[in-house]
């Protein structure tokens, strides 16, 4: 099966691009970036605040039985509606560090689009963290599902 | 090059990426480590041995005890390690998909 999002992780780069296309329309793609509502069911975690507009800020809160296990927040610089997002992301209690991301959105056809993450990390090693965290996620939150997982990766 | 080729080999076993996953979360002891599985302490230790050789583990020494933990320098070398990252935003993305087309139809 071809891989729908990609990701490119250049050696000795602090950035990463994170790329997939869509059966949506571009319109489509960026609302669901910028409803909160939708926000929560796609990315599993509660809207604390979102002010989707220049200089605006938000704050995501993710609570796994009965404990906070995700808090992130950031701030956002652009807001221009269906092109692009540029805003700050910090995952709070790791090593990750802030996060300078660029999200483009495009229009492939009016039923298709394309969304471009280019997200820059304080250093490389911020950047190697970030790629382990799906591994420390999955002990943290479910460590039945990343045996899983882990089982399935061939 | 002859590294590379063990590093692939280390991560191809389950178990090995097993234990990957745990000390990516804390450095761990080899007791620890071996008490996540039903195999023998040897069997482990084995496997601690073949990560560390091809310096994915690597060792710390607290006090009297040994602590695996990751070596990030390491682990950028194998593409796989991408892969649990990857797969995070794929599943999302799928999920965005699909939400957005249901919101799409009942509109």
């Amino acid at each position: 099966m071809e891989q729908k999002t990609k990701i490119d992780a250049r050696e000795g780069k602090q950035e990463l691009i994170i790329t997939r296309e869509f059966d949506l329309s571009v319109e489509l793609l960026f609302k669901a970036y910028s409803e909160p509502e939708l926000i929560e069911q796609w990315m599993g975690t509660k809207v604390i605040k979102l002010e989707n507009r220049n200089h605006g800020s938000y704050q995501f809160e993710t609570s796994y039985n009965g404990n906070v296990v995700f808090k992130a927040n950031g701030t956002i610089h652009e807001v221009l509606p269906n092109q692009k997002i540029i805003r700050t992301f910090e995952m709070e209690n790791t090593p990750i560090g802030v996060q300078l991301e660029f999200l483009i959105f495009e229009k492939l056809t009016d039923s298709t689009s394309k969304l471009t993450m280019q997200i820059i990390y304080k250093s490389e090693e911020h950047r190697a963290e970030q790629l382990k965290l799906p591994f420390a996620n999955g002990i943290n939150m479910a460590h039945d599902r990343l045996q899983e997982t882990l089982t399935n990766l061939t | 090059m002859k590294l590379r080729r063990d590093v692939f080999q280390a991560i191809a076993d389950p178990t090995r990426r097993t234990i990957i996953s745990l000390v990516a979360f804390q450095a761990m002891t080899p007791t620890s480590i071996a008490d996540h599985f039903d195999y023998s302490r040897q069997t482990i230790s084995k496997h601690i041995q073949i990560l560390t050789e091809c310096e994915i583990l690597n060792q710390k020494q607290k006090g009297r005890e040994i602590y695996y933990q990751l070596n990030p320098k390491g682990m950028k070398e194998i593409a796989d390690f991408i892969e649990p990252f990857r797969k995070m935003w794929d599943d999302r993305f799928n999920k965005l998909e699909t939400i957005m087309k249901n919101y799409k139809s009942e509109k």
